[in-house]
C-alpha cells in the first residue's frame, strides 16, 4: 500500500540514515555487544519492521535512534542521520527537541505507563505544552480533539483517568500522543503484545490509517512474523544484535535466504492455505558478551553442515536489488 | 457407555459484584452462560475468544478450582469405567478426577514456586497422590523430564526457576502436569508468553505427548492460527457463550456466526501478498442478541459443525 517502487523511489526522501552503528552496554560481567555495525535507510512514508526474537537487539536499536538507552550504553561508533543531521553526539538539550519533535515511539507496553492520577488529555497537553510553548490552551486542546479523531476516539477520552480506558482505547491514546508533535517518524516498539486479536487488528489497522494519512515513515517492531508481513514495506531481520538479512518485505517472504529468516517463516503458523508441519528452532541466542567468530547463528543452524559458512565473518552482500543477506548464507567457496 | 472422555452441559459461572463498597446492591457477572461441549479421549478442543470472553473461567470451572453455580459437567472414571458427575462427588472419585484432570498455566514464569527446585515442583503431585516409593518417585521424575526434552535430568533436577530460560520452565510446567499420567489436560495459552522460536517446539511437544499418552486437550487460546496447530476441534466463545463449534479445518474454511467471521478475519496472515479483509460487527448489537436470548440453542449444520441460531444477520454494519 505504501511501498513505491522502481523509478520513483529517486525522487523520494532518505528520512533517516543509521550507517555502522554500534552500541554496547558496560556491566560487571563485559561489555554486551547489543547492536552490532548496524545500517539501514528509511524514506519518507515507508515502513520499516525490525524482526528476531527477543534479545535480538530490536529494542536497542529503537533506544539508541533516540538515545534513550540506559547510562551504561556507548555508542562506540556510527551515524544517525535525520533529514541530514547527525543525532550521534547531540547534547541532551538539542536531543530534547529531536525526540518527539521529529521521532516519537510507543513503547512496549506503554498503554500501561499512563500516569493513573492525571486525566489523559492532561498528559498529553504536557507534552505539547514543552514542545510548544506558545500554543493557547484552548489550540492544544483541540490539537488534541483531531488526534484523539484521527485515532477513533471520542473526545470525552481527554476528561477520563487511565483505569477508566480498556487496552485498546488507552494503545489508542499512546499513538495519539506519540502524534502529537507532528514527528517524521513513528517508532512502533511491540505496540500490540497483550492485546487480543481483534484489538490487535483495529490498533493496526489504525497505524496503517494514520501512516498514510499524514505521510509517516514507521519503524515498526516486532518478533510476530505475520503482523510485520502486513505492516512493512522493508524489514531487517535481526539476530544477536546483527542484521542477517534486509530488504523489501515481499522479496524476503518470496525467497528467503538467510538460514535465520527461514526458520522464522518456517515457524509461524498461518490460518491460510496447507495446514503444513511447523519447523521448531531449537537452542537458545549467543550471549553477546563475549565476541563471536564467524556467524553467530551457526550454533544453531540447520544449514551448516551444507549450504553455509559459517566460517565467514558477518558482513552483508547485495544478492539483488535492495536485498542484503549476510555472507555466511552465500555457501562454501 | 457413552464414549466421551468429560461431558459439559450448560456450564454457567456467575461472579457476583458490589457496585460500591457501601451499598449492598449486588451486580452478577455473566462470566460463563450455559456452555456445553463433549471431549473425546485423545481429541484435542481449542477454546477461542477474546479476552474476557469466560475462557478461562470456564476452565477453572471444570478443574473444580472454583465452584460453578450451575450445570452439569461428567468425566470418565477410569477405575469405575463409568460417566461420573463432578457434583457430590465422593473422596475416592475425587482423587482420580484430580489425578486425571491437570491443568498448564499460561505463565511459566508465575506458575513455579520460586523456592523449589524442579525435584520438588515435579515431585509434589506424585507425593499428594502418594504415587509410588521414594526411589520410585526419583526415577520418575527422571524419566519425564527426559519425556518433554530437559537432557540430562541430571542437569535440572536440583536447579530452581530462576535459572533456566522460559521455554525450558514452560517444559517443567508440562512435566508437571504428565508426571500424574492425566487423561485430559486443560492448557491456559501454554505458549502466549513464549517467544516465536520456542513456541513451536512446546507445541510439537505437546502434540507428541498426546499422541504417545493419548492426553485430550482444552486448548485456550485467543490465536485461531495456534489453534488449528494444535486442536482437532475449535469452539469459539463470545461473551460467556459458545456461538459455533465445528473441526478446525470445517470451521476456519465455512465459518457461519459473524463473530467467527471478525475472529478469523483479524488474524494477520504471514504472506505480504495477502490482503486481508476485515469483516466488520457491530459489537455492542450482537452482546445485546447473545445477552437477550439466554436459552439459545445451538443447531447442527451437518459436518459436526454446530451454531448459535439467533438472528444476528441484521446487526452487520454494511461496510
Amino acid at each position: 500500500m505504501f511501498s513505491i517502487q522502481g523509478l520513483e523511489e529517486d525522487n523520494m526522501s532518505v528520512v533517516l540514515d543509521v550507517k555502522n552503528l554500534s552500541m554496547h552496554y558496560e556491566t560487571l560481567a563485559g561489555n554486551v555487544s547489543a547492536v552490532k555495525d548496524i545500517s539501514f535507510s528509511i524514506n519518507s512514508g515507508e515502513s520499516f519492521g525490525l524482526v528476531g526474537e527477543s534479545g535480538c537487539g530490536k529494542t536497542s536499536v529503537a533506544m539508541t535512534l533516540l538515545q534513550l538507552q540506559p547510562e551504561n550504553s556507548v555508542i562506540t561508533e556510527g551515524s544517525i542521520k535525520l533529514e541530514g543531521k547527525e543525532l550521534v553526539g547531540l547534547s541532551e538539550d538539542e536531543l530534547r527537541k529531536v525526540r518527539w519533535d521529529s521521532i516519537s515511539i510507543v513503547f512496549q507496553g506503554a498503554m500501561n505507563a499512563w500516569n493513573p492520577v492525571i486525566k489523559i488529555g492532561e498528559q498529553i497537553r504536557e507534552a505539547l505544552r514543552e514542545h510548544y510553548p506558545d500554543n493557547s490552551k484552548q489550540t492544544n486542546i483541540q490539537k488534541i480533539q483531531e488526534l484523539f479523531k484521527m485515532v477513533g476516539l471520542d473526545d470525552t477520552v481527554a476528561d477520563r483517568y487511565p483505569h477508566e480506558l480498556s487496552g485498546g482505547m488507552k494503545q489508542r491514546a499512546v499513538i495519539a500522543l506519540a502524534l502529537s508533535c507532528d514527528p517524521k517518524i513513528i517508532i512502533a516498539d511491540e505496540p500490540t503484545t497483550a492485546l487480543d486479536v481483534v484489538i490487535q487488528d483495529q490498533i493496526l489497522n489504525e497505524i496503517k490509517k494514520v501512516q498514510e494519512l499524514l505521510g509517516l515513515s514507521l519503524i515498526y517492531i516486532s518478533h510476530d512474523i505475520a503482523v510485520i508481513a502486513e505492516m512493512t514495506d522493508k524489514i531487517a531481520v535481526m539476530y544477536a544484535g546483527s542484521i542477517v538479512e534486509m530488504g523489501p518485505t515481499k522479496k524476503i517472504f518470496e525467497n528467503p535466504v538467510h538460514s535465520y529468516t527461514r526458520a522464522l517463516l518456517d515457524s509461524t503458523p498461518s490460518i491460510r492455505g496447507e495446514k503444513k508441519k511447523l519447523k521448531s528452532l531449537d537452542g537458545e541466542p549467543p550471549s553477546l558478551i563475549n565476541k563471536i567468530d564467524g556467524c553467530s547463528f551457526a550454533p544453531r543452524c540447520p544449514d551448516k553442515e551444507t549450504r553455509c559458512n559459517p566460517n565467514e565473518h558477518m558482513r552483508l552482500v547485495e544478492i539483488a536489488t535492495d536485498h542484503f543477506v549476510d555472507i555466511c548464507s552465500q555457501g562454501k567457496e | 457407555m457413552s464414549d466421551n472422555l468429560i461431558e459439559v452441559r450448560n456450564l454457567v459461572k456467575h461472579f457476583e459484584v458490589s457496585n460500591s463498597f457501601f451499598s449492598g446492591k449486588k451486580n452478577v457477572v455473566k462470566a460463563v452462560d450455559g456452555i456445553s461441549f463433549n471431549i473425546k479421549p485423545g481429541e484435542s478442543l481449542g477454546l477461542v475468544g477474546q479476552s474476557g470472553c469466560g475462557k478461562t473461567t470456564t476452565a477453572r470451572s471444570l478443574c473444580l478450582l472454583d465452584p460453578k453455580t450451575s450445570g452439569s459437567v461428567n468425566f470418565f472414571n477410569p477405575e469405575k469405567q463409568l460417566m461420573e458427575s463432578i457434583d457430590n462427588i465422593d473422596d475416592d472419585s475425587l482423587k482420580i478426577f484430580r489425578r486425571n484432570i491437570q491443568m498448564i498455566f499460561q505463565d511459566p514464569y508465575e506458575s513455579l514456586n520460586p523456592r523449589w527446585t524442579i525435584k520438588d515442583i515435579i515431585k509434589e503431585p506424585l507425593d499428594i497422590h502418594n504415587i509410588g516409593n521414594l526411589a520410585e518417585r526419583e526415577h520418575t521424575i527422571v524419566e519425564i523430564l527426559r519425556t518433554v526434552g530437559l537432557t540430562p535430568p541430571e542437569n535440572y533436577l536440583n536447579r530452581y526457576p530462576h535459572e533456566i530460560s522460559g521455554g525450558q520452565r514452560q517444559r517443567v510446567s508440562i512435566a508437571r502436569t504428565l508426571v500424574m499420567k492425566p487423561k485430559f489436560v486443560i492448557c491456559d495459552e501454554p505458549t502466549s508468553m513464549l517467544d516465536v522460536s520456542i513456541r513451536i517446539s512446546i507445541m510439537d511437544l505437546m502434540l507428541n505427548l498426546a499422541k504417545e499418552l493419548d492426553v485430550s486437550y482444552l486448548y485456550i487460546t485467543h490465536d485461531l492460527a495456534v489453534a488449528r496447530y494444535m486442536c482437532n476441534r475449535i469452539a469459539v466463545m463470545f461473551n460467556g457463550k459458545i456461538v459455533e463449534i465445528a473441526e478446525t479445518e470445517e470451521l476456519l474454511q465455512n465459518p457461519i456466526h459473524p463473530y467467527t467471521k471478525r475472529l478469523i478475519s483479524s488474524i494477520p496472515i504471514p504472506d505480504p501478498q495477502f490482503v486481508r479483509e476485515r469483516y466488520e460487527i457491530n459489537f455492542e448489537g450482537l452482546d445485546k442478541i447473545v445477552r437477550d436470548n439466554p436459552n439459545e440453542q445451538m443447531v447442527d449444520i451437518g459436518n459436526n459443525h454446530f451454531v448459535a441460531t439467533h438472528e444476528t444477520k441484521e446487526y452487520l454494519i454494511e461496510s
